[in-house]
Formats: structure tokens, sequence, C-alpha cells
């Protein structure tokens, strides 16, 4: 018999029951909770007259409508002044009160991302199974976790039941065999692998990302890489645990202490493929191959090297594929073989659950350094992905870097990301974003969002084009 | 949730492919507390020409007359036809309440993003799968012939064209006995309450970390 994959363990150890047809019931350990998937489902229970099954499992914190205005602009402290928003944030901490569940408030330091905060509390463990009513809860997965987004009906049965209703998915390597270049950071990795697989290339698989080019990676980096397996189409994606997974898991405030923590790291040391393991399918990319990423279109998968050109749809011999190119491009506002570090920004994104953590900072304020945002770009924002992150960076002094380069330091939140807050992209804005998605409107209608990483939207900002941020 | 027996819709045709749960539902409108109201603003920043915000009238606002749903012979359609990696993006299970409210029941596409998917049937509606050269005919079909429609039937696994062809198709064997029965999965889940029980007991045991209060 062949050996398993992490995600054949994760699953195997997670399986509460198996129906004849393959369906089974998956235990859930933990659950994040924010405030735009849940209130239907907290009313949901109220409505059936049911408990949180246990109450300890479950972390919440607002995060998608939460203002980050700094201070001195009236910032939090003055409230949500969008009411509709005001009533969501409100609802979460009336529910989380109401059934006992521990939240990070807005006024909390630890208040963030919940793709941020939970790795930085140790709430995320190697081996768990995590779920949030979030697509981009795929992040987890860098610890060595199955975790995945659910929608709200499964928000209200994981709260119920503790469980989830499952099918087992197949199980997908991408491997990015050797080292990558100098400048070369881990959302050019998840760009290019979304670039070669399709944006529905691996749906219906977990993905584990694997080889040289990954296991390079820190936490944070693979964070960003598995954060990003949902545009890949995977709603999971995983890295296996290795020394750093568990230095990086020490001394948080919810990782096991003790007794506790030798035999979980004695457990957590088992969480990778066996070498006989069989994957479903298999990608292989070169590491050096990889080059600095920037998408063009509509879709994470319209992605070219910084030194490229945008594609023509008239050399896409797939009718569907070049209608979906032409709409983009018109979308855009680009025309086909324009050089993509010739393309001008009018503001930049750093932040989202994608890139906002504390080393993602540090690589934009290494190029902020001394230098300041082009006086054609509007905007630029800085929105760290925590109240810790944010603490951290200004103990370093990242905050004044930042400052005085010109960008706005701001409160944590998920921001621009997906603009349900007030900051948004007007109509024909474009913006070189830090985030994951850079569908239409994503960022604010008629937005337009290129995705690069922290160093290269820092180096747009102060170039106000696309540059290679290996060469600036 | 419904029951899903058999039903017969008008087909609207929604000709892309990576239509994202963004463009489904945007945003603004994920701000609201309820699972219900979604419908008038399914597709908003492709079926109105101004920027639209919760608490609008949408009765009043100025129709895009290109975007597909706004054209008079697909009013009223309930069946939407869909290209490749339809509701990729966002797990936002509004864009299926969006889709449920404007009186979407079936979707019929060549893939569908997983979350979506699941999303789906979780409020009785029937993602079905088929070939994408069996869509591409639907496509044609739809083109072709106005008032187009079809009848689903999820007992028998097939749809039934005007001209009285049947195509069949896929779906696994436990989303469909609850589709079918309007089964609420907390209940059916809750049946099993001493498994849970026992797997947490053998759990607790052997990995306490992850119980910790």
């Amino acid at each position: 018999m062949a050996g398993k994959t992490l995600y054949d363990k994760l699953w195997d150890a997670h399986v509460v029951r198996r129906q004849e047809d393959g369906t089974c019931l998956l235990y859930v350990d933990r659950h994040l909770v924010h405030e735009v998937t849940s209130p239907q489902a907290f009313e949901g229970l109220r409505l059936a007259g049911r408990k949180p099954w246990r109450v300890a499992a479950n972390l919440a914190t607002p995060d998608h409508n939460v203002p980050t205005t700094p201070p001195e602009n009236g910032g939090r402290a003055q409230g949500i002044t969008d009411p509709v928003a005001r009533l969501q944030v409100e609802t979460l901490d009336n529910n989380c009160d109401e059934f006992g569940i521990a939240e990070f408030k807005m006024d909390d330091i630890r208040q963030g991302i919940v793709h941020v905060i939970s790795p930085e509390q140790g709430a995320t463990l190697p081996g768990m199974t995590l779920v949030c009513g979030d697509s981009h809860t795929s992040t987890h997965g860098a610890l060595g976790a199955l975790a995945h987004g659910i929608g709200t009906s499964e928000v209200e049965h994981v709260l119920a039941t503790q469980c989830l209703i499952q099918r087992k998915s197949k199980n997908m390597l991408v491997s990015i065999d050797g080292a990558v270049g100098p400048g070369v950071t881990a959302k050019d990795i998840v760009l290019a692998i979304i670039g070669e697989i399709g944006t529905a290339g691996g749906t219906g698989y977990a993905i584990e990302f694997g080889g040289e080019g990954i296991r390079d990676l820190s936490i944070e980096g693979r964070m960003t890489v598995c954060n990003m397996a949902i545009e890949g189409g995977a709603r999971a994606g995983m890295v296996a645990v290795d020394q750093k997974t568990i230095d990086y898991v020490k001394g948080r405030p919810y990782a096991p202490t003790d007794e506790q923590w030798d035999a979980a790291v004695a457990a957590w040391r088992e969480l990778h493929s066996d070498d006989d393991a069989q994957f479903d399918h298999t990608v292989r990319i070169n590491g050096a191959d990889i080059q600095p990423q920037v998408t063009w279109g509509t879709s994470p998968e319209m992605v070219v090297p910084v030194d490229g050109r945008v594609p023509d749809p008239a050399q896409q011999n797939d009718a569907v594929k070049a209608d979906g190119m032409r709409a983009a491009l018109k979308y855009m506002g680009l025309e086909a073989n324009t050089p993509i570090n010739t393309i001008s920004i009018d503001k930049a994104f750093i932040g989202s659950c994608t890139n906002s953590r504390i080393e993602d900072l540090r690589a934009a304020a290494t190029v902020a350094k001394g230098r300041k945002v082009a006086d054609s770009v509007k905007l630029a924002m800085v929105v760290p992905g925590s109240g810790l992150v944010k603490a951290q960076a200004e103990k370093e002094g990242l905050d004044k870097i930042f400052i005085d380069a010109g960008f706005e330091w701001r409160e944590p939140g998920c921001s621009m990301c997906l603009a349900m807050n007030a900051d948004k992209l007007e109509p024909g804005e474009r913006c070189a974003s830090t985030s994951n998605r850079n569908f239409e409107g994503r960022q604010g209608q008629g937005g337009r969002t290129h995705l690069v990483s922290p160093a290269m939207a820092a180096a747009a900002a102060v170039a106000g084009h696309f540059v290679d941020v290996r060469e600036f | 949730m419904e029951k899903f027996e058999k039903i017969t819709g008008l087909v609207a045709p929604m000709d892309r492919s990576n239509v994202d749960t963004d463009a489904i539902i945007p945003k603004q409108f994920l701000k609201s507390i309820q699972r219900s109201g979604f419908g008038p603003n399914l597709f908003d920043e492709w079926r109105y020409l101004d920027h639209g915000e919760p608490g609008m009238d949408n009765s009043t606002r100025p129709l895009n007359p290109d975007f597909v749903l706004n054209q008079p012979r697909y009013q009223g359609a309930g069946i939407l036809l869909a290209r490749e990696n339809f509701g990729c993006g966002s797990s936002r299970e509004h864009a299926p309440w969006a889709l449920l409210d404007y009186g979407f029941r079936v979707i019929i596409a060549p893939g569908y993003a997983d979350i979506f998917f699941n999303n789906c049937f979780k409020n009785g509606i029937l993602p079905i799968v088929l070939d994408a050269s069996i869509v591409d005919e639907l496509f044609q079909a739809v083109a072709a012939n106005e008032g187009y429609s079809l009848t689903v039937d999820l007992e028998t696994q097939t749809i039934t064209t005007p001209n009285g062809n049947s195509i069949a198709f896929e779906v696994e064997m436990f989303r469909k006995h609850c589709l079918l029965n309007g089964l609420d999965d907390i209940g059916l889940t809750l049946q099993h309450m001493d498994d849970i029980r026992a797997y947490e007991a053998r759990r607790t045991q052997e990995t306490p970390w992850l119980f910790n209060p």
C-alpha cells in the first residue's frame, strides 16, 4: 500500500464517521469567525434553539468592515460611520457575548485580519482542521493544518456540531524545484503557480506546496503561498511541518506548553507526505525560472513577469479564453503588447491577509526607505494585518520610514483588499496591490487592480509605474 | 430548505468564464445581516449603470440594456446557463442567496468553484455539471430560440430539452437525497451526536493540546 500524503494524514485523523457513498463527517478543531459571514449563522442557531457545540474552538474578530484611518484623522475611536457596517460589527460583538465566544474586538491590540491573528496567537496549530467563513482560510495550511473556507450555512453547521459534511478532495503536489532567485518572494511564487495551473487548476484538489523553493520560505512566506491556493481553485493549500513550523508556534499564547508541547511536537513531526505517497496530480516549476510577477487582467491567472508585456488575445487559440482576455483588457484600460514596466499607477495598497505580516512590511519598508512616493501617485497606503503587527512595525521604526516616504500608515483590517470599508478605488483608478484578487470591481467599482508583492508595490509607488524591484 | 423535485424554467445565458462571486453580489451588499433580499442586487455592477449601495430603491435605478438578464426575452428565467469555473473567488454564501432570491433554482455549467458549488446545495439550488461541448450546444440553442426552456428532473437526473431530447447529469447521492427532501444538514449531523462525542473523547487523549479551554 502506498504511503500517505500530508492531506491524507490530516483528513484521516479527523473523520468522525464515513457514509457508504464516501461522504464523511469531519471534525473541526478551530473555527474562526468574522462579522460578514456569521450573523445569519448565529441567527440560525438562535431560531433552532441551538448552542455552540464547543465554545472554546471558536475565535472571532471583526476585520472586513473596520475603518483603518489613523487616529489623527478621526480613526476608529469614533467608531464606524457607515450605519450598516456598524450594525454588522455590533452584531458580531453581541453574538460572541451571548454565546461566550472569545473575540478580539475593534479596540483590542490583538484585533486584525482573521488569517493574520490566528497564527499570530498560536490559535492555528499543525495537525488541526481549521475553517472560517472566508475563502482565504487556506492561509493556515502553511503550518501543516487542513484549513479551508466555508459558506455561512456551514458556519452554522460547525457552530452547532463542530463538524462538517465533506467529501475528500484529490491530492495535488505543486513543487518549486530549486531555489528562487534574489528579489523573488512568496507572492511571486504563488502568482507564478496560478499562472501555470490556471484559476480553476486546483478545483477538486487539496494542494500541498513543496520543493526547495517552498522549504526555503519563512512560515509567513508559506502563509502567502497557501493564502492564494484558492485563487488556483483549491480550497485548501498546505506545507509540511519542519523545524521552522515548530519554532514559529513555540511560545505563542494559544500554543501548548510543558509536557503537552513535547507530545505535540512529536506528533507534528509526522506531518509530511510519506516518501512513497501518491499524488493524483503533480506540477513542477523550476524555482530559478520564477521572476517578480504582475497581474495584467481580471483573474489572478492573468499574470506575467515584470519584464513581460500584456498578452495579445489574437495569439490565443481558445475562443472563450480570447474573449475573456479582450473583456479583461477593456476593463483594465490596457492595450495588448504594452510593456508591464510602462504601466502607471494611481494608488498603491500594501496589506490584506496575503501580505500584511511583519516580514511583508519589512520588505516594503526596505524599498521605501529614503525614497518618496511619486507625485503622480494619489495614495499609497500600508495597512498592517493586526494590532500586534502594527506595534512590532512601530517598534522597528517602519512606520516612520513609510510616513517619511509619503505612505499613509493605517490601523489593521482587510481594508482595500475588498473595499468593504471606506478604503476603495474610484472608477478607472489603477492600483498596485499586495492583495489576492484582481476581479472587476473588487477594490471599488471600476477600479483596476494589479497584484504584486509588497516590495514590488512599494517600488511602483515610488516610481509611479511598475518596475523590476531587483533593478530598483 | 425548499424541496427540489422537478423544475421547468426559462434559460438565461451568462456567456463568460470565471464569473466570480464578487460579480454575482458585490461586497457593499454583504454588510446585511439578513439572508434574503439580495435578488435585486444580483450582478449589480453589470446590471445597473449607476453605483449600487444598500438601501437604494433598485426599481428606479438605470438598467444596463446590454446586460443579458435585462433583455426582455430572459425575464422570469429560472435556469442560468454558465461557463467554466462559475462562482470562483470569495466564499460568500450571499452569492447563492442572491441567485435564489432572483429566481434561479438551477445552474448549468462545465464547472464550478468548490465552495460556491457546495453553498448552492445548502440553499436548494442545483448546480449541474455538463461537458463543455453540451454546454456550448445549449448556449447556441438558447441564442437561436426565444423562450428556450428546460425541464430538470432531479429524481431521474435528466434534463429535457424543448424537442424532447434528454441529457443525463451526475449528482452525489447524499446531496441528491438532501435536496429532494429539503433536509436540514445540522439535524442530520446531530443524529450522530454520540459519534462526535466518542471522537472527541478519543482525541482528547491522543491530542490534548487541541482541546485546551
